[in-house]
């Protein structure tokens, strides 16, 4: 028996998410009183996770999984599971861990809860708190099979260090051609800007800016934190700004530390992809705005004025630190 | 090209989420049930596959006789049959397991469904259903063009997006980008009036059972007042989220 984790990494680095699934992994494993196993796929950097208390770490070298392929990853932790008789199997939720999830589910006919928040409340029955009804609710899952999936919500226990001397043995498993049928003919980096997934800070404008040319503003604040850029659902609809800075209910969920929301009324649906943000801060001409119910700080200004003091200002508290 | 489109059916998007006073059930009342907005867009999508290049489309969704005004209102979009079959859904995999029975009995070779619902947002079914039937499978998709057999799709990635050849048969799950919003179809009156004629099949559910059940629901936890900062006030607001909140 054991908990088997997997790291995944961009170009051979670990991002955060890993170092945050095998904290989750360890503390699971810890309360089971049994071993944690991370699989590591093509990373170079495997020592890294000794920081946060991994017993065994499985790393597999394959060129052919230099590009992620979720049929193939999915078997490789499949059979690091099967190998490690692993009980417990976690993955974070990124876009790839999201695609090759359910596809390791049915190969290790293990009972799936998306979305978990926090460590399961309960071994036996094995049960976890899960984000249900777009963040307006939550649902304690019960799993009933041997082997269970977990895949934790980004940012949901943040990192919890623990050093450990881990062993370490390389794996190759058994990967058959089938399982390349998916091939990617290319991809589309939008490089140098922080992705809504990957800030601690985002700042998001609504229809409030009346149009695209005043977007500049939001970039220069957002510039300041080092945060990324998102939108409102009609904002994106209008093409004021790309799709994939959409947030809410039928967008991207924001999962960030401060969620800055400029000139957005705050509708439900909206409100539903930001409901996990840690802090909130709401500026918004309009005193009634929903918003503000939602928030945990307010201006009620015009952003047009508001703005650019607030990026004035914290670059000048940013140069002081 | 014989098209088969997962439904689901699920509280509108305006809708307030309550539970039941011993907080073991989602409370119903109240609540407007519409097709799952992900759901729309692969529909959507099948249409114009249907009218561009040839196709038939089918629907389906596993529920109770309460899913079947959702089934109808896709049959008035435009889709050529519906099948209920006929379960109430308790989780991913099962559902997944049901309509893996229909896609074998029927033979699709191109599957859509939204990336998730938006009641408990799994996003399982779409790649357990994959994997049951063998099939090839892409998630997210913000793109897809079909020629022949083969399959162009673009899936979101973190930070861009990727393109990805395969063949069918094909499990696609898919997300706004798919389709336009300006694209999405309402009903009309004679798409409505054609709905009530067209075949609307009940079958019967297999044995799967379900891999997890739900204890309890929980609403999140009330939340505290918002400080209301003076816009001449900039320095108290940094000061705040610099002290208070340390989030900065
Ligand atoms: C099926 C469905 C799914 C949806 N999914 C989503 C979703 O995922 N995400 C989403 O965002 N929406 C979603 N919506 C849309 C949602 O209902 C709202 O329409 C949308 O969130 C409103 O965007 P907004 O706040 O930018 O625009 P508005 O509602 O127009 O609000 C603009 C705000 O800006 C303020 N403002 C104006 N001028 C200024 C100024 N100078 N300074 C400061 N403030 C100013 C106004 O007071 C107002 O509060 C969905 C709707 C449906 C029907």
């Amino acid at each position: 028996m054991s908990v088997l984790v997997f790291a995944d990494n961009s170009e051979g680095k670990f991002k955060k998410t890993a170092y945050e699934m095998v904290s989750f992994g360890k503390q699971i494993a810890k309360k089971a009183e049994t071993s944690l196993v991370v699989v590591a796929i093509n990373a170079s950097e495997v020592d890294s996770l000794s920081a946060y208390g991994p017993d065994k770490i499985l790393s597999i070298d394959d060129d052919r999984l230099s590009t992620f392929n979720a049929q193939a990853y999915a078997a490789c932790i499949a059979q690091a599971a099967e190998k490690e008789s692993a009980t417990i199997v976690a993955i974070d939720s990124s876009n790839d861990g999201l695609y090759l999830a359910p596809i390791l589910s049915v190969k290790l006919n293990a009972g799936f809860a998306s979305n978990v928040v926090d460590f399961p409340v309960s071994l036996d029955p094995f049960t976890v708190k899960r984000k249900a009804f777009s963040s307006k609710g939550f649902n304690f899952t019960e799993i009933h099979t041997a082997i269970k999936l977990l895949g934790l919500a980004k940012n949901s226990i943040g990192l919890i260090e623990e050093n450990s001397s881990p062993e370490k043995e390389s794996f190759s498993p058994t990967l058959d051609d089938q399982m390349f049928n998916v091939t990617s003919k290319s991809i589309d980096k939008t490089t140098g800007t922080v992705t809504i997934a990957d800030a601690d800070v985002v700042v998001s404008g609504g229809r409030g800016l009346k149009g695209p040319e005043n977007w500049g503003m939001i970039e220069e604040l957002a510039d300041v934190l080092g945060a990324a850029t998102a939108c409102s659902k009609p904002v994106s609809d209008m093409g004021w700004r790309p799709h994939s800075e959409h947030v809410g209910q039928t967008g991207k969920p924001v999962t960030s530390n401060l969620y800055i929301a400029i000139g957005i009324s705050g509708a439900i649906q909206h409100l539903a992809g930001v409901n996990s943000s840690k802090v909130k801060v709401v500026v918004n001409n309009d005193p009634e705005a929903p918003f503000f119910k939602a928030a945990d700080y307010g201006i009620v200004g015009d952003a047009f004025e508001v703005i650019p003091e607030l990026t004035n200002k914290l670059k000048e508290f940013k140069s002081t630190l | 090209m014989k098209i088969l489109v997962c439904i689901s059916h699920v509280p509108d998007t305006t809708s307030k989420i309550n539970f039941s006073a011993d907080n073991s059930q989602f409370d119903t009342t109240g609540v407007q049930f519409v097709i799952n907005p992900y759901d729309e867009f692969v529909l959507t999508r099948a249409m114009w596959f249907k009218e561009k290049q040839g196709a038939s489309v089918t629907v389906a969704s596993v529920g109770t006789a309460s899913v079947e005004p959702t089934l109808r209102k896709a049959l008035a979009i435009g889709a050529d049959d519906a099948i209920r079959i006929d379960a109430e859904p308790t989780d991913g995999l099962m559902v997944a397991k049901h309509l893996a029975e229909v896609v074998k009995s029927e033979g699709f070779d191109l599957v859509l469904a939204g990336k998730e619902s938006i009641d408990y947002n799994g996003g399982m079914v779409p790649g357990m259903l994959a994997e049951l039937l063998g099939y090839n499978f892409v998630n997210a998709c913000i793109g897809l063009e079909i020629n022949e057999n083969n399959a162009e799709a673009v899936r979101e990635i973190d930070g861009g997006k990727e393109t990805l050849n395969c063949i069918l048969p094909l499990v696609a799950a898919g997300q706004k980008g798919i389709v336009e919003e300006k694209d999405l179809r309402i009903p009309n009156m004679r798409g409505i009036m054609m709905a009530r004629k067209k075949p609307l099949k009940i079958v019967a559910a297999s044995e799967a059972q379900p891999s997890s059940t739900t204890a309890k629901y929980e609403k999140p936890a009330a939340k505290g007042a918002c400080k209301l900062v003076d816009a001449g006030n900039i320095d108290e607001l940094i000061s705040l989220l610099h002290n208070e909140a340390k989030v900065i």
